[in-house]
């Protein structure tokens, strides 16, 4: 019988050849582990894209302070997040104020009381519509939007909605625009990144130089992805081409501003305003030229 | 009463010499200080997320501890044969039940109080305040409930033949009402009759255990619920207690013990 040290020896040499071995191993191994660097990649693999639309949600929950309709409720009317539409990562409805992140007291999925146990349940669970308005509160949607990111990389209304929201609400710039930087990696032909980091860098980091080329840019990559699309985003083409007009006029460029003018025209709900704007500032150019 | 309520102190010792209610705590603390450690964009005054966390650590780990403990209770007296000395002593059939339901349902209540007292801690460090009364009404709220829960577990353990049969009816039939409940008459509505009024004499018959489910409230800092509507809650629990616990008594005085 050989000594007991000797035995913890050599398993001890076993153990650490092996680690070693498969140390080396690992990073030329195809398999999930070495393909993601977060846990919840290796655990869930590709599954974890499923449970990113849920946090997303979970996100809006919070930004109603709990007041949403559950998948009962949904079947009958469909909720609108109101987190991206504030982010402008969607059109606003047409209430009034809603975009401007304006409390809806009125908006009521609940309805009127269906019977004695569903009005007296409603003292026990939050059923009023607000938002979270108070400076500082909209810090609570954050945890879900990371746990987003992190479950769906390709989502990429998760990195706009997250960083309009760290930069307009919580000033904190420069994790908006790292947060919209991992979002480029992942997805890097997405125009809706491009044209919120082209937003950080005028409006926060007051860049308009910057700010136009990454503009410039999206705008050029939803030329390439959405050009041939029988339904393109129209949308954020009239966005990326008003905040470039917006951003030409002001760096006195007219005549610029009128071309991007001119694509926001073909797009808008109010194509006769655009078009005063550009008569507008045709005039301003034939006033100033001799 | 008096004899009821021994019954009922030996219930509660058994709570702490067993190790189901340390394992839960430790678990719970544990997940919740993990979650704690998360660090989002910097900023270490989020708490809600944290608080939801917490709270449905705190709403699982008293289920089990009330559906575990109960549904043993009576079998385990029969199995070990203790109750027939218990029985032979001026201790009635309802008397032992009622202890046991006492001892149950207090060892719950003592629970509770660990874990909310955890839970106003966590909370309290990171929000800088503690709505102390708002956190009264939860945990009073959550223990009637687990009241319900208790007695129909008690008299589920005199209807069916094993512990574990009956925890796992009990566990799924609370979990469905909590889920489900509140939706019930929604889902009716969408209906064609007879299931209509099925699914609605269904909501109408349930115990509503979702009405004692304030998290949202308090972790969105709802404010407290009017004092009345507590009451309110509180005797509705009540009946529903009592209600379980007489049929559980009812079963059990005509049951044989052999």
């Amino acid at each position: 019988m050989p000594s007991p040290l000797l035995v913890l020896a050599l398993l001890l040499t076993i153990c650490f050849s092996l680690a070693e071995t498969l140390t080396l191993w690992r990073p030329t191994w195809g398999g999930r582990a070495a393909q993601s660097d977060s846990l919840l990649g290796v655990l869930l693999g590709d599954g974890r894209r499923l449970f990113a639309n849920h946090f997303f949600v979970k996100a809006d929950v919070y930004f109603h302070s709990g007041y949403y309709p559950s998948v009962f409720d949904a079947a009958a009317q469909p909720p609108t997040q109101h987190i991206a539409e504030d982010a402008g990562a969607a059109r606003a409805t047409d209430e009034p104020g809603h975009a401007a992140g304006a409390k809806e007291e009125d908006e009521d999925y609940l309805g009127p009381p269906k019977d004695w146990i569903d009005r007296f349940s409603r003292h026990f669970y939050p059923s009023r519509h607000t938002h979270l308005d108070q400076p500082g509160e909209a810090r609570e949607i954050l945890p879900w939007l990371r746990i987003a990111a992190d479950l769906d990389p390709q989502r990429v209304e998760t990195y706009t909605v997250a960083a309009f929201w760290l930069r307009s609400r919580l000033g904190k710039v420069d994790q908006a625009e790292q947060l919209l930087r991992e979002g480029w990696r992942a997805n890097p032909d997405s125009y809706e990144i491009l044209f919120e980091l082209g937003r950080v860098f005028l409006e926060n980091r007051h860049d308009p130089a910057r700010a136009r080329n990454v503009w410039e840019l999206a705008l050029r990559k939803w030329q390439a992805q959405e050009g041939a699309k029988s339904k393109p985003n129209e949308f954020a083409r009239e966005q990326i081409a008003g905040h470039l007009a917006v951003l030409e006029e002001r760096e006195g460029h007219p005549e610029r501003a009128i071309d991007y003018l001119e694509i926001v025209k073909r797009s808008s709900p109010n194509p006769a305003a655009v078009q005063k704007q550009i008569d507008d500032l045709k005039a301003a150019i034939h006033a100033t030229r001799p | 009463m008096r004899n009821a309520w021994a019954i009922s102190q030996v219930v509660i010792k058994e709570l702490y010499r067993r190790k189901d209610f340390y394992v839960l705590f430790v678990l719970t603390a544990l997940l919740t200080l993990l979650m704690w450690s998360v660090n989002f964009f910097n900023d270490d005054k989020i708490a809600r997320y944290l608080k939801e966390i917490c709270l449905l650590l705190i709403w699982i780990s008293a289920l089990v501890i009330a559906i575990g403990t109960t549904a043993r209770q009576i079998p385990a007296e029969r199995e070990n044969r203790t109750i027939f000395p218990l029985l032979a002593k001026p201790v009635s059939r309802s008397e032992f039940v009622v202890g046991k339901f006492l001892g149950c349902w207090l060892a719950c209540g003592i629970a509770l109080l660990v874990f909310y007292l955890f839970f106003a801690v966590i909370s309290g460090a990171r929000e800088q305040r503690w709505p102390w009364l708002s956190y009264f009404q939860a945990a009073w709220l959550q223990w009637q409930m687990l009241g319900v829960v208790v007695a129909l577990v008690l008299l589920g353990s005199l209807v069916f033949t094993a512990p574990s049969s009956n925890a796992t009816i009990c566990f799924v039939s609370v979990m469905g009402i909590l889920l489900l409940g509140r939706h019930l008459n929604t889902v009716a509505l969408q209906l064609a009759e007879p299931s209509r009024s099925v699914i609605y004499a269904i909501y109408f018959a349930i115990p509503h255990l979702e009405l004692f489910d304030v998290r949202d409230l308090l972790v969105h800092d709802w404010g407290l619920i009017p004092w009345t509507i507590w009451l309110l809650a509180t005797l509705y629990g009540a009946a529903y207690t009592a209600f379980f616990l007489v049929a559980a008594c009812v079963v059990f005085r005509r049951a044989s013990l052999c």
